[in-house]
């Protein structure tokens, strides 16, 4: 039991007009890097919210490093990191006046003080960027000197509410580099994300959909189990062709993703690709490929997804 | 040890931040000059240069005797005369002028009477504007001035029966009173909005979401926040009662000890007010509402304005819950008066007492959680 971090059981929060985390249970274990996946409004904010405890849960426990939420709460902020959503440091100060004061706010003074900060400003890049406000920090910049305000007291685990929202993919690699160097260095990381090529870094993700859990497990895992098959389809017409195939219950989704024509077919369907080249007329190659993660995606979630069928 | 580095931490970032606030420091000076320069120079409650009408019926020495008085006591000038009553009275309805004098054609007669003892009868007429309470009394108060000096000293005589002696401000004049009392209002309205606004404006822009995931206590967040403040509180009372020195003769206090202390002592409470404010204000324009609604109480009230003698009981009650009040109270005793704080010390219980429990309050009722 000692490595399991964070342990949630029925965790549930209502707002006054929608319930925004339903239900939910989880079980993360240290050093995992840890995923929420799911579309604006599932609810991943609130839960990291539950998590740390600014938000008292409506029902449920939560036990986060062995302590009881949201009672001991105030026991666990000197051994957690939390990276907000919104930029949460200072515009107005320069990278290393925010440092010095996330620094002083965990009681990190003098020459350690000093070198933490100069250790942080290298490992981040920010070396150059040291006396520069905030405010005038270009997107992944600001995202790396968030990470590393919160990682300045080396906490055990740290939360990542969408870190690279704004980052383009070369900087988000590089953050992630980060990221595995903090795992690897013991850390445990739970990270909510909307993007697919990012939840795909995860050890294991969660997705989520209106404060419920869709699916669980690791990425490589639910690609492998997903119940359906995928066909991409090349041909004429593939927007008649779309439209068709919506009307049938076994097709579960349908995307055209530049010249070609994305179809999910539901594995409960007796050899889907012959039902399905019975279902096309005229020039349409169909061929099946390998479910990607957005496919598991699109598949536990939306009006048809597969666990309701 | 601990709490007194986090507490350092918030007070130098705040600092900080206050000092690349362009605007917001050049408010910390130009708020106390400009409201000085107002109240010292314009808003004047003497009144001086009213502009009046004459009509004289009357065509005697006395009578041009009499208007050369009044013209002399520089509270009305005379800028026009008129023929007829009707003709002056549009004159004061069109708003040319803001009183008549009105000098009938037996006016010499009259006035002999009147010396005599003869009559009662008044022996000339002010017809006054009386929308401005304030120009038309100070216009009655001329009622017998040119009578006495214009050296036909009447035989019942207008002889006061006391002697009025005036203490610490002899002149009468307007800024002895109103400096002192203007540090009051200017730190009300600093000291209140800028801790308001300064926790607010974390919570807007995101930054209370990370920091109350830290280990910083709440006590550590206010004590940290309010810091310097209570140094730019120092700072304009500076301003204020230097320049009102300067400009305005207004005596500067024998007993600075207890200026400081009774300054300080306003400042926390101010502070604490702008704490228990952000408590509640869930934006910097709330909070800058919920600040407007405590300054004008603590303007109209605290005997800035008008004397709290002269306010109805109900209205002394609410005074006395405003720490401006005990401020506005205690500094004129320190500064026109030598007060020491000792002699002071109902105001001095209040506002501290007032501190204190806001701070509880304050602390108790900030939570660091977001629901
Ligand atoms: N303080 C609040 N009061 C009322 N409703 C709220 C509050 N916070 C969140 N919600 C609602 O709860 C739901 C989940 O919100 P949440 O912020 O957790 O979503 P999210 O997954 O983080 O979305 P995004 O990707 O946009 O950040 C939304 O419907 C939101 O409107
Ligand atoms: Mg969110």
């Amino acid at each position: 039991m000692a490595d399991v971090v964070i342990q949630a059981s029925g965790l549930t929060r209502k707002f006054t007009d929608v319930t925004a985390v339903n239900a939910l249970d989880l079980r993360v274990e240290r050093g995992q890097i840890y995923g929420f996946l799911g579309p604006n409004g599932c609810g991943k904010s609130t839960t990291i919210r539950l998590l740390t405890g600014l938000l008292t849960p409506t029902e449920g426990e939560v036990e986060v490093l062995g302590y009881v939420l949201p009672k001991q709460a105030e026991a666990l902020r000197q051994k957690v990191g939390y990276m907000t959503q919104q930029f949460s440091l200072y515009q107005d100060l320069s990278v290393v006046e925010n440092l010095r004061f996330v620094a002083r706010i965990y009681g990190i003074t003098g020459a350690e003080q000093q070198q933490r900060i100069e250790q942080l400003l290298q490992q981040y890049h920010l070396e150059n960027k040291a006396e520069r406000r905030a405010s005038a920090l270009s997107g992944g910049q600001r995202q790396r000197l968030a990470l590393a305000a919160a990682v300045v007291h080396n906490p055990q685990l740290l939360f990542l509410d969408e870190p690279t929202a704004a980052v383009d993919p070369e900087n988000r690699r590089d953050f992630w580099e980060r990221l595995f160097d903090l795992s690897d260095a013991g850390t445990t990381i739970l990270v909510s994300t909307h993007y697919m090529d990012e939840a795909e870094r995860c050890h294991r993700i969660d997705i989520l959909e209106q404060g419920h859990k869709r699916a669980e497990g690791a990425p490589e895992q639910l690609m492998q189990e997903l119940p359906c098959e995928v066909f991409e389809l090349r041909g004429d017409g593939l927007r008649n062709v779309r439209k068709q195939l919506m009307q049938e219950q076994a097709v579960l989704s349908t995307a055209q993703i530049g010249q070609s024509l994305r179809v999910l077919v539901n594995k409960q369907q007796q050899q889907p690709q012959q039902w399905l080249e019975q279902q096309l007329s005229g020039e349409i190659d169909v061929q099946a490929v390998r479910p990607s993660l957005e496919d598991v995606f699109v598949a536990n979630t939306g009006t048809r997804h597969v666990s309701r069928d | 040890m601990l709490a007194a580095i986090r507490t350092w931490a918030i007070a130098v970032k705040e600092f900080r931040q206050l000092s690349r606030d362009r605007i917001t420091f050049a408010m910390i000076v130009m708020i106390p000059l400009i409201q000085l320069m107002l109240f010292g120079y314009a808003i004047n409650t003497e009144v001086r240069h009213v502009p009046s009408g004459v009509v004289n019926l009357s065509h005697s020495a006395v009578a041009r005797h009499v208007i050369a008085d009044l013209q002399a006591s520089k509270t009305v000038n005379f800028i026009n005369s008129y023929d007829s009553v009707k003709q002056a009275e549009d004159a004061l309805r069109r708003g040319d002028v803001h009183a008549i004098l009105y000098l009938p054609s037996d006016f010499l007669r009259r006035f002999e009477e009147y010396r005599l003892g003869i009559s009662q009868r008044p022996v000339a007429q002010w017809i006054t504007d009386a929308s401005d309470p304030l120009l038309s009394s100070a216009i009655a108060s001329l009622r017998q001035v040119p009578l006495a000096k214009s050296g036909l000293q009447s035989s019942n005589g207008f002889a006061t029966p006391f002697r009025v002696v005036q203490f610490y401000n002899p002149e009468r004049r307007n800024p002895v009173n109103i400096v002192p009392g203007l540090v009051a209002v200017i730190l009300t309205m600093t000291m209140i909005l800028f801790t308001s606004a300064a926790i607010v404006r974390e919570r807007e822009q995101g930054n209370m979401e990370f920091l109350i995931n830290t280990p910083v206590q709440p006590i550590e967040l206010m004590l940290g926040k309010i810091t310097p403040y209570v140094v730019i509180g120092f700072i304009q009372t500076a301003i204020i009662l230097s320049l009102g020195a300067l400009l305005f003769a207004v005596p500067l206090p024998e007993n600075i000890g207890s200026l400081l202390l009774m300054t300080l002592l306003f400042i926390t409470a101010s502070l604490t007010l702008g704490l228990l404010i952000s408590t509640r204000a869930q934006t910097q324009l709330q909070a800058m509402q919920l600040t407007v609604f405590i300054l004008l109480p603590s303007i109209l009230l605290s005997g800035f304005m008008f004397p709290y003698d002269a306010m109805p009981v109900p209205a002394q009650w609410i005074a006395e819950a405003l720490p401006a009040t005990h401020f506005v109270r205690s500094i004129r005793a320190v500064v026109l008066r030598d007060a020491l704080w000792w002699e002071l010390w109902p105001d001095v219980v209040f506002l501290a007492g007032f501190t204190l429990l806001g701070m509880l309050v304050a602390t108790w009722r900030f939570q660091k959680r977001l629901d």
